[in-house]
């Protein structure tokens, strides 16, 4: 096993699989969070969030994440600095346009991008609702739920240029999801000429779904604000 | 057609290179690349300069030896093909063109636009094959392979080992060359007994040789003049976890 | 000097295995206590290399190439030959040698080529082991296409690049040597000359081609498997690096070279296209399977097509021409290539050539319309690539324009059965010798000679040489006084071609050495051409000797060193070549005077004086060089004028 994880392809397995991991994990986050769409009283959501913040399996799974993520940030670190080494003189010229995507290239400044995001978007959310708490948070609970809806909305109502975060926050995810979507897949070995481009196609269909959905909330909460 | 070249020179592997400018005038548009660097030399040479070195050997586009990075791209601006094939009907009158080496920690700079590859030779020597003794194959038609899988194996082993695909990753990954002989082998029921110890050899070798990981950008399979498909990396994925899932 | 070609006794089908169960081996032990040196990669090379290590001997294998998987039978394309009869369409052992006795025009040896038929069904079944992909159809079992000069389909193929895999296969079995110890590998190495010690080659002299450096090797034995010679006409279908040097080199130090005029011009490869021109293309011979070779009928409609004034496409069925089908009705478009060439040259001489006039239509046309575009691009979708990237033309809609070029050579240093030189211990296998293809080679033949001789007659045959050398203990070259002399000779030769700073440069005299050789002593020959060539040849080599330029220094990367040196000795070769077609007064095989031809332009042997070998004799610099003559006594067949008409 150590040999395995040694190898350049055995790094590559760990980052791959924390990624589809992370990729589910979006996906159940975007569930949870579009219950702001559908009702604007936000007891649905507060319902949802407060189920996912006791229930015991997802309590479980929290340090996974946890770890995902820090696995995921580490081996892309590893890979990446050993990578820097490994073309001692570049080339005076590259038209690298030509044969990869710009986001297949940078996946690790869109990784870093994504992480300064990430720190910012625990601060005014998860941080709050773990640990420091607010005022906003007791304001209209029930039956020990906590009014996340309110936490969310306000800040998303009353700091535009937080919005424009989070809208520039999910178009890097987004990048970052076009290429790695099929990448995890093709490392895994699961992937050929035809499940290629299968997956290719639910990459972008995710990638759509996924930073769209992320992107729509801060807006929809904005402009309705605006609106009403 | 006239032309400006900017070509990379270096005396030995230690020495440090700088680019030269020469220019060229009269070149036929038919003429393929390497002919017109031939027409460069011959130019030096009556200069009493030294000629550029550059590998070449069988100008058809299968011996793999030719290789050089052309305005940004291997083997320069078409598909599918080799330096050799490259013909200067691709290129315009007044053209600058920028020649430079395969750049890679894995394949040093000899002379000019001359590298050595021989870390490709070493991979292979670490598992590409299969043991079997002059004498001692039973006939070939009592292995029966699907057309399909021939097929597919053939596409793997078109690989000229030019080392394109080294050369334009941005990690330098191999992993296009080693899949393309994993992938030849493990399709083959010849190449099963194998495929194990072959898999685990050949990727402990390249990691050893200094070539970065694959993070699947696809470019090699692009700028790959026999077009082998990165399809191939991921049956290398594939054989390399099952190989340490055996004990 | 007599020659004794050592052809065992007995009927014809037993002479190999007796011969094998007869000989004297070495003993597993004492292998390893013998070294071997290989010079050369491709397949005859790296088969040898690799079945010498299997066996336990200690091999050093040289290339000049920068890995041994460059080696120009990497570039073969249509594919191997073998008398397997999956085909059920009655071929046969006896058939293929028959057939190659025949292709070759009755010039090649009777017990060789047999043995070389026997050995080739192995040859399939080892390359299947070793894993070469050869194509298959839709039962699994391997499939087969047809090649000039035969009435069977015993063409195995991996699509168009059979020679690559092959070559890769062989790769892999002397990668499988060099990991385990048993074969050491030098690249970049160019060897200078042969060592002989008390007359018995001893080792080699070589040039690291990187750093220059002179370096002598020991073996008990020395095997050169180093190709023709085909680059004497500068354009040819050979690498650029390929080259006569070590045969000649040999051949100067006592081992004798047989037939040199035997050239085998292949009829189909990419017409010539300028003067910067650097190699010719081959498009493979398999095509002909699917093609058809034609010319327009009237040389008025010739005359408008070279002028661009009307398409190809656009001449209707009844004003084309196909020569061979009209000529050869049995063979059609497979007859061999000596004589398809030479109906193309016909046919351009009188004025039906296309393109620049020295070019015929290969047409694949009928093929895309019976079988479907997909099943043509299946099996040629990379030559007709490979035609469209150097002609700018879809040859899927407009018919290829083909023309002959210098190919391979059957001629070659002179070995025995044990394809031993007149130097003992000194072998040379594949097309490096002259041994089973007489005055011309069949197609897919190449591949399964040098496989033969690597993989299953020289790991053989040494050992009964060896058998005798065990009383001859390893050498350290440098305290061997032959070694040093023929390295100071090295040197001393470098230093002189160093030495002379002319003005021209290497390949402008190779360019004009090959002219001189295409025009004289090419395709069609005759006595006043030769006559001319040769002297012609002698002022190019003159040229060469007082004008060349050379820039940098001996003592370090120097290609233009490296080339003058295999200039240098081309224009030794191409006087022999010319001195040989002049001396063999009829047309066989690739070998075609003028003088000597049928009143319908077909080839007139003279069996009754040239039934032989003829086999030259180095005698010293600037002295005339002698012919041996080794007959060829025919017991088993009958020898025939060849006829593929009917």
């Amino acid at each position: 096993m150590a040999s395995f994880l040694n190898s350049s392809i055995g790094k590559k397995f760990l980052m791959s699989l924390s990624g589809l991991f992370l990729i589910t994990f979006l996906l159940v986050h975007l569930v949870v969070n579009s219950m702001i769409l559908f009702d604007p009283s936000g007891a649905l959501f507060n319902n949802v969030a407060h189920f996912m913040g006791t229930n015991p399996i997802i309590r479980v799974v929290e340090p996974v994440l946890a770890i995902g993520f820090i696995l995921h940030i580490l081996y892309a670190c590893i890979l990446t600095l050993k990578n820097q080494w490994v073309r001692p003189v570049g080339y005076d010229k590259q038209h690298s346009g030509n044969s990869s995507t710009w986001a297949s290239r940078n996946m690790f400044v869109l990784g870093a991008l994504i992480l300064i995001f990430l720190v910012i978007h625990i601060s005014n959310f998860f941080w709050k609702i773990k640990f420091t708490g607010s005022e906003l948070l007791d304001n209209g609970g029930v039956n020990g739920v906590e009014n996340v809806y309110l936490l969310v909305t306000t800040l998303f109502i009353n700091w535009w240029w937080i919005d424009i975060v989070y809208v520039i926050g999910t178009v890097v995810l987004g990048l970052h999801l076009t290429h790695a979507f099929w990448s995890a897949f093709q490392t895994l070995g699961l992937s050929d000429n035809r499940w290629r481009k299968r997956l290719v196609i639910a990459g972008w269909v995710y990638t759509i779904l996924v930073a769209g959905g992320f992107a729509l909330i801060p807006l929809w909460v904005k402009i309705s604000s605006m609106i009403n | 057609m006239d032309l400006t070249l900017k070509v990379w020179r270096q005396e030995n592997r230690k020495a440090k290179g700088r680019f030269e400018t020469y220019s060229l005038k009269n070149i036929s548009p038919d003429s393929s690349f390497l002919e017109m660097l031939d027409v460069l030399n011959e130019q030096l040479v009556n200069g009493n300069n030294e000629p550029v070195v550059f590998d070449h050997d069988c100008r058809e586009g299968i011996c793999g030896t030719c290789s050089l990075f052309i305005n940004g791209r291997a083997h320069g601006p078409d598909e599918d093909i080799t330096t050799c094939q490259l013909h200067m009907r691709k290129f315009k009158d007044g053209d600058t063109i920028v020649i430079e080496p395969w750049r890679a920690g894995g394949f040093p700079v000899i002379k000019d636009l001359m590298v050595d590859r021989s870390a490709f030779d070493q991979i292979l020597q670490a598992g590409g094959f299969i043991s079997v003794n002059t004498g001692s194959a039973r006939d070939g038609n009592n292995i029966l392979i699907p057309k399909h899988k021939a097929d597919e194996s053939m596409d793997a082993a078109a690989c000229i080992g030019c080392g394109a695909c080294v050369a334009t990753c941005k990690n330098s990954s191999a992993m296009l060359f080693l899949a393309s002989k994993v992938s030849h082998l493990a399709l083959l029921p010849q190449g099963r007994p194998e495929a194990v110890r072959r898999a685990k050899a050949m990727v402990a070798k390249m990691d050893e040789l200094g070539f970065g990981s694959c993070t699947n950008t696809g470019a090699c399979e692009v700028e790959c003049p026999k077009g082998i498909s990165v399809a191939h990396i991921a049956r290398l994925n594939r054989e390399f976890l099952i190989a340490n899932l055996k004990p | 000097m007599k020659l004794n070609a050592k052809i065992p006794s007995g009927p014809l089908a037993e002479k190999w295995s007796l011969y094998k169960s007869t000989q004297n081996l070495v003993n597993p032990a004492n292998k390893r206590k013998f070294d071997i040196i290989v010079v050369g990669t491709g397949l005859a090379g790296a088969s040898a290399a690799a079945s010498l290590g299997e066996l336990g001997f200690k091999v050093k294998n040289f290339c000049y190439q920068d890995s041994p998987r460059r080696a120009h039978s990497i570039a073969a394309q249509g594919g191997i030959n073998a008398a397997k009869n999956y085909q059920n369409d009655g071929d046969s052992v006896y058939r293929l040698f028959y057939d190659t006795i025949k292709g070759g025009d009755y010039r090649a040896r009777e017990g060789n080529v047999y043995r070389l038929a026997e050995v080739s069904n192995q040859i399939i079944d080892q390359c299947v082991g070793q894993g070469v992909p050869f194509a298959r159809d839709y039962g699994g079992y391997l499939d087969n296409r047809s090649f000039g000069g035969a009435l069977v389909s015993r063409t195995f193929y991996a699509r168009g690049q059979t020679g690559q895999q092959l070559l890769l296969g062989a790769y892999g079995a002397l990668n499988r040597q060099i990991a385990a110890g048993n074969v050491t590998m030098y690249t970049r190495t160019e060897m200078m000359d042969v060592v002989l010690v008390d007359g018995v080659a001893r080792g080699i002299v070589t040039r690291n081609l990187e750093t220059g450096a002179l370096e002598s090797h020991f073996g008990h034995a020395v095997v050169l498997a180093t190709g023709g010679y085909a680059n004497v006409f500068f354009l040819s279908t050979n690498a650029m690096g390929s080259n006569t040097s070590a045969i000649w080199k040999a051949y100067k130090k006592g081992a004798l070279f047989a037939n040199p005029a035997f050239v085998q011009i292949h009829p189909t490869c990419i017409p010539v296209h300028g003067e910067s021109q650097s190699k010719l293309t081959l498009m493979s011979e398999s095509l002909r399977n699917d093609g058809r070779i034609w010319v327009p009928k009237a040389k008025e409609d010739a005359e408008k097509i070279r002028a661009g004034k009307l398409k190809p496409t656009d001449l209707p069925e009844g004003k084309r021409d196909y020569y061979l089908e009209r000529r050869y009705p049995a063979f059609g478009n497979l007859v061999p290539r000596d004589v398809a060439s030479r109906a193309a040259k016909e046919r351009c001489d009188a004025g039906y050539g296309v393109g620049s006039g020295q070019a015929v239509y290969l047409d694949c046309k009928d093929s895309i319309k019976r079988l479907g575009k997909n099943l043509i691009e299946e099996r040629y979708g990379n030559l007709f690539q490979m035609y469209e990237k150097i002609v700018d033309e879809n040859p899927y809609v407009t018919p290829m324009m083909i023309y002959p070029a210098a190919h391979y050579t059957m001629g070659g240093l002179w070995v025995d059965y044990e394809l031993m030189t007149t130097i003992p211990g000194l072998f040379t296998i594949g097309e490096a010798n002259f041994s089973d293809h007489g005055a011309n080679r069949l197609g897919a033949s190449a591949l399964m000679q040098g496989l033969a001789d690597g993989y299953f007659v020289l790991p053989f045959t040494i050992q009964n040489y060896l058998a005798g050398q065990l009383s001859v203990p390893r050498m350290d070259p440098a305290k061997q006084p032959e070694f040093n002399e023929t390295l100071e000779a090295s040197r001393e030769w470098n230093a002189k071609l160093m030495g002379i700073k002319g003005s021209r440069t290497v390949d402008s005299i190779h360019k004009e050495l090959g002219q001189v050789m295409w025009d004289h002593v090419g395709m069609g020959r005759n006595k006043d051409g030769l006559e001319e060539g040769f002297s012609k040849i002698r002022q190019v080599k003159d040229l060469f000797w007082n004008d060349v330029r050379i820039p940098g220094k001996a003592d370090g990367m120097n290609v233009e060193l490296e080339k003058a040196n295999r200039v240098a000795d081309f224009l030794e070769m191409g006087e022999l070549l010319a001195k040989d077609a002049l001396h063999r007064e009829e047309s066989c095989g690739g070998h075609f005077r003028e003088e000597h031809q049928m009143s319908d332009g077909e080839a007139k042997r003279d069996d009754e004086n040239f039934k032989y070998v003829g086999a030259w004799e180095y005698k010293g610099p600037g002295k005339e060089p002698e012919l041996n003559k080794e007959p060829l006594d025919y017991e088993f067949i009958q020898v025939k004028t060849r006829n593929y008409k009917e």
